[in-house]
């Protein structure tokens, strides 16, 4: 379970161009499901993920993670949450040219310390289960964007987090391969993965997965409720 | 441990594929880091090994050399100064010794002619350095013609040709007979180019030169020793020379490693981003930044070390030889046996390796303090 608690995100605060991207969000997320948070652009949702995966520290508010405040951590014990808890699928891949698409899936888990041998047998189970593993050797530039997608949410499982955050993973899926996505997204929540889902795509928040859709505008949370 | 050796591994693995990525850019680094280092450890084993070459052949020579000088200037010295020094306590032999230049218009180059009481030759025989053997096309049983100081011809046959192994300083050596050498320079009987001076007891060499300056002071006693500096100071002064012409290049070289070492592009920022928001530590970052700062400088540091050896001990170093080894017009033609220094090696290593790995590490460091969260927006 993820708590957040009057979360507060300012860009260069007291300065003439100051813009408060997240205002006293104060929301629980539950453990094995699938929450959405819903809005136009700009509407904080990107900032809003990313104080919650540790990527970024809020400008004031707490966040607890199984009752455990993070917050206020050093660096270097936030990014160890970070690859071990969260796996993140980014709008645009953010995948790394010139290499494999099996070194792209290992990269998260260089820094644990595991085996080669280890990491790679994680990683192409991984790859099968996306039906990617006869890609395995190919570069990422050369894929398709549903196999890069896939390429991506393979990445963000390789550490096996119990929480995937995703940034608008439909934006460049037709609807096929949207579908294709959200039953991926039901597998994982089988599984007893939280997710975390920034979107304003229909097929994303009308899904019948979702457990939760939080509504957002300018940086504050609208209403909440059940899909 | 094995989480940590694990872990350099997979980083190293990373770096190196990295590399791969950048083949291009990567390869020409490698090429003009390689040349660079090649350049620069050519000119210190040369010199090195030549100033082992040379104080080894001099370890062989006299331990006191005693000349007469006539107005500042070096002149002949009469055999009877030998009888005085040889009262001085602690001297056990003292001998004259005849040497000298000798101008060969023909090949346009200065020989030395010397007399060598232990090797006796016959008179009107020579030997001679492979220097000299290979410009006048001399072999055994050739003769050489020589004129004395009265202008007169005189015709020498060759018995011999001087081992290879001490060409550095006899390539342009000639060995013959006392009377002949007296007989083509007009010197006396009773005099000699110089004396060499024996002491039983190494350290009182410099004693024994004391008193032979007080006792005649027209004399310049020389120490092996000091002679043995001189050279090294040359071989160095040579070296630097080198150095100093090399100069241009390794400051280019600088520059260019700076520029490619230190600029990270857009497209490496954003790799380091990516790489921070999937979970990697900025210490992690650095280590990858690390090994293949590490994997470019040492590769060019070991090819341009080992192009260097090859260079230098087994090709006898065409490129610097004939700066290093001398001026004269006879150049030494011999192979030098490998010497290596440790300590050279480690300021080598220290001036090559270490600047350019830092030089990569710093903007990397930078890029990677940045927050994650710059990716996702991104």
């Amino acid at each position: 379970m993820i708590e957040l608690q009057h979360i507060f995100k300012i860009f260069n605060a007291g300065k003439p161009n100051e813009h408060v991207a997240v205002e006293d969000v104060s929301l629980t997320i539950e453990a094995a499901k699938i929450t959405v948070l819903r809005g136009p652009s700009g509407s904080g949702k990107t900032t809003l993920l990313s104080v919650l995966g540790c990527m970024a520290r809020p400008t004031s508010g707490r966040i607890l993670l199984q009752n455990r405040e993070v917050t206020s951590l050093p660096s270097r014990f936030r990014t160890e949450i970070r690859r071990k808890t969260f796996g993140f699928i980014f709008q645009q891949y953010h995948l790394l040219q010139g290499i494999s698409v099996l070194e792209n899936v290992m990269l998260p888990a260089y820094p644990n310390g595991d085996s080669f041998a280890q990491l790679k047998q994680q990683a192409e189970k991984l790859l099968d289960l996306f039906g990617l593993l006869p890609k395995a050797a190919s570069k990422v530039e050369w894929l398709s964007g549903g196999e890069a997608q896939r390429t991506a949410i393979a990445r963000a499982l390789v550490n096996n987090p119990a929480v995937i955050i995703a940034d608008e993973p439909t934006a460049h899926l037709d609807t096929k391969l949207s579908r294709e996505l959200m039953e991926i997204v039901a597998k994982f929540k089988a599984e007893g993965k939280t997710i975390l889902i920034a979107s304003h795509d229909p097929i994303v928040h009308e899904s019948p997965v979702v457990d939760q859709v939080v509504d957002m505008r300018d940086g504050k949370l609208m209403d909440s409720g059940a899909a | 441990m094995s989480y940590l050796v694990n872990k350099q591994r997979n980083i190293l693995d990373f770096a190196l594929s990295s590399l791969l990525r950048r083949k291009g850019k990567n390869l020409a680094l490698v090429a003009v880091y390689t040349l660079v280092v090649f350049a620069l450890a050519s000119v210190m084993f040369f010199a090195a090994a030549l100033k082992k070459e040379a104080s080894l052949v001099l370890s062989a020579t006299p331990e006191l050399i005693v000349q007469k000088m006539v107005a500042g200037r070096h002149d002949l010295i009469p055999m009877s100064y030998a009888e005085k020094i040889r009262k001085i306590r602690g001297v056990t032999a003292v001998e004259g010794r005849l040497w000298g230049y000798y101008y060969d218009p023909l090949v346009r180059a200065n020989y030395t002619l010397l007399v060598n009481e232990k090797t006796a030759l016959p008179e009107k025989t020579i030997a001679v350095g492979a220097g000299i053997a290979r410009v006048r096309s001399a072999y055994r049983g050739s003769t050489m013609n020589f004129s004395s100081y009265e202008g007169k011809p005189m015709l020498f046959q060759v018995r011999g040709i001087l081992s290879q192994e001490s060409e550095l300083l006899s390539a342009d050596l000639i060995l013959l007979s006392a009377t002949d050498f007296r007989r083509l320079f007009g010197v006396p009987e009773d005099y000699a180019t110089d004396l060499t001076v024996q002491v039983r007891n190494k350290k009182e060499v410099a004693t024994v030169a004391a008193k032979i300056q007080q006792m005649l002071p027209d004399t310049r006693p020389i120490l092996r020793d000091e002679i043995i500096r001189t050279y090294e100071a040359v071989f160095d002064w040579r070296a630097g020379i080198v150095i100093v012409v090399l100069l241009g290049a390794l400051l280019a070289f600088l520059i260019f490693a700076w520029d490619k070492a230190a600029g990270l592009s857009a497209e490496e920022r954003r790799e380091i981003g990516i790489l921070k928001a999937i979970g990697w530590e900025t210490s992690d970052v650095l280590q990858l930044k690390f090994w293949e700062g590490l994997t470019v400088s040492l590769t060019a540091f070991l090819l341009g070390t080992i192009f260097a050896y090859v260079h230098v001990f087994l090709a006898a170093a065409p490129l610097f030889a004939t700066v290093i080894k001398g001026w004269s017009i006879l150049y030494p033609n011999f192979r030098l046996t490998p010497f290596l220094n440790v300590f050279q090696i480690a300021v080598l290593f220290f001036f090559t390796v270490v600047p350019y790995t830092v030089a990569t590490i710093i903007p990397s460091w930078r890029a990677a303090t940045i927050d994650p969260d710059q990716v996702m927006r991104t």
